[in-house]
């Protein structure tokens, strides 16, 4: 960082630094050793137990199925589809999800006259609508892009319109004393302010985001990942069906991880972004 | 502009009440008050007294019930409308150091500048002056997290000062300040009113600081909050901090603290 000629009060952030990036290794170290105890547990229960290939596969199994559906192209076929109605129904989620998290939490009327319709969205069990949206709109990406959209869209609005309410008051102040305009007032204070509380909402909300996708292919189509689990399944390539289960694993670590990073981008003021997740 | 025949901050019959859930309260009741150029006058008073009320309502942060507030002869409302001339004659330092935490100190002091649409390399430029002026040099870059609570006080008044106005209003700046850095802050007002020649109208509940750095205290008293005594300091400056001890001081910290007694 900065060379400062004081260096007196230079010790506290020097040392939160240091001590989070020693606590920063420590998953590198304990999460292969954990993962290696679980496949040893999963082989040797296999070999004690007998269990027939078709109820659980080998480890070893696994692993050279998913190499080989590394090799598929039909295999990323189905991945690009399952990416593609995951990150446009998230895209979706995020406009609307801020967009009118922002509304509400400024506009209370707004807020009292939407707030049953919001929660109703969110206690009708959606899984259970998936059949409705396939009638809707067809056995297309479309649907898939729409479930995912309406899972991942809750926790965005409702983060977002917590992040904007609980704006300062004493910042508030500093805008009003300083005679800033609305814009200046919502692109200096109040965005800045709830951006962290966004990014939570959107952590919540790109996970949700794959389930959705993944849920929609399970129930109709002929493409996507859920739908290429399901084919495995009925096929009784359970080995196959566990590499497709690995894949959409590491599709959705790779996501979360991504919003992750665009935190320590956006907010690397606040402290959300100091700590490893 | 400013000219002899009005002064830098004038209240005509100003009274504030603030409705609440039970009764309305008086906050104030009708005052008269002005402020005289490069004057830095002290508001003194227990709680409720009504002097948070007064900054503020300079500040243009609460509107007066009635009555009518000129900032430099120029009238702070019109028609329920904040009047913004009125308004650039302002700084505003809050009992919290209310920095952006998203920001970095020198993004911090130059933020008014900033909304004012000042060229970036101006506003960095003015920021590390001021940041030297007030004793923070060499911090600019860092978050306002990293600094003590004194250090961001500091940064806060430097960002007050960014835009140079001809008015400082401060809401008990130093309250949430340790007392050695406080006497400390307080030497350092002392000293930046003496290079820049500000008004300066500090709230405070601390007697010792009202004498040390006041030309005149105005002691208000509460329910409703209006103002009780009025105090002229004869001290040359610079102050001392050994004035302190001095029996002159001592007894105009007695007078107050006796009257203070009395109608708390």
């Amino acid at each position: 960082m900065e060379n400062t000629p004081r260096p007196v009060a230079q010790p506290p952030a020097e040392f939160t630094k240091r001590r989070v990036t020693r606590e920063g290794v420590l998953p590198w170290i304990t999460t292969p050793i954990l993962l290696g105890l679980l496949i040893l547990v999963w082989e040797s229960y296999i070999r004690l137990a007998g269990v027939s290939p078709l109820i659980l596969p080998r480890p070893g199994a696994v692993a050279s199925a998913w190499l080989e559906m590394l090799h598929d192209r039909r295999a990323w076929h189905h991945t690009w589809m399952t990416v593609y109605a995951t990150l446009a129904g998230f895209a979706y989620a995020s406009v609307i999800g801020v967009s009118l998290g922002v509304l509400i939490a400024r506009l209370r009327w707004l807020e009292l006259t939407l707030n049953p319709f919001i929660v109703a969205t969110q206690v009708i069990p959606k899984v259970a609508l998936v059949p409705l949206f396939v009638l809707w709109f067809g056995f297309g990406i479309s649907s898939k892009v729409i479930v995912a959209a309406v899972l991942a869209f809750f926790p965005i609005l409702t983060n977002t319109a917590m992040g904007v309410k609980s704006i300062d008051e004493g910042h508030r102040d500093v805008m009003v004393s300083l005679n800033a305009t609305r814009w200046q007032v919502f692109r200096r204070l109040e965005f800045p302010s709830a951006l962290p509380y966004m990014l939570t909402g959107l952590e919540i909300g790109i996970v949700l985001a794959i389930i959705g996708a993944v849920v929609g292919e399970y129930l109709g189509g002929n493409a996507g990942l859920g739908h290429l689990l399901i084919a495995r399944l009925n096929a009784f390539e359970t080995d196959q069906m566990f590499a497709v289960l690995i894949h959409m694993s590491l599709l959705g670590f790779l996501f979360y991880f991504a919003i992750g990073a665009l935190r320590k981008i956006l907010v690397p003021w606040h402290a959300s972004a100091r700590a490893r997740v | 502009m400013a000219d002899a025949t009005h002064p830098a901050i004038q209240f005509r019959d100003v009274e504030k009440w603030y409705s609440t859930r039970d009764e309305p309260v008086h906050a104030l009741a009708a005052t008269d008050l002005a402020v005289a150029e490069a004057e830095f006058l002290v508001l003194l008073g227990p709680s409720g007294c009504g002097k948070t009320t007064i900054v503020r309502m300079i500040g243009g942060l609460i509107v007066p019930t009635s009555g009518e507030i000129a900032i430099e002869g120029q009238s702070l409302w019109r028609q329920g409308q904040r009047q913004a001339p009125a308004l650039a004659d302002l700084g505003m330092v809050f009992q919290e150091a209310n920095l952006f935490p998203w920001l970095t100190i020198e993004e911090n002091i130059a933020l008014p500048l900033e909304l004012k649409g000042t060229p970036k390399a101006a506003r960095r430029d003015r920021a590390r002056t001021l940041a030297k002026l007030v004793g923070i040099e060499g911090f600019e870059k860092r978050w306002p997290r990293e600094l003590s609570g004194g250090m961001r006080q500091r940064a806060v008044i430097a960002r007050a000062l960014s835009y140079d106005p001809r008015i400082l209003l401060m809401d008990e700046p130093f309250g949430a300040l340790d007392a050695m850095t406080r006497e400390a802050m307080n030497l350092e007002m002392q000293r930046i009113w003496l290079s820049t020649r500000k008004t300066i109208v500090l709230v405070t509940h601390s007697i010792a600081e009202a004498v040390f750095l006041g030309d005149r205290i105005l002691l208000l008293s509460p329910r409703p909050g209006r103002v009780d005594l009025e105090v002229q300091v004869p001290f040359a400056r610079p102050r001392e901090p050994d004035l302190q001890s001095t029996p002159e001081f001592q007894a105009i910290v007695r007078r107050l603290r006796h009257r203070l007694n009395e109608i708390s």
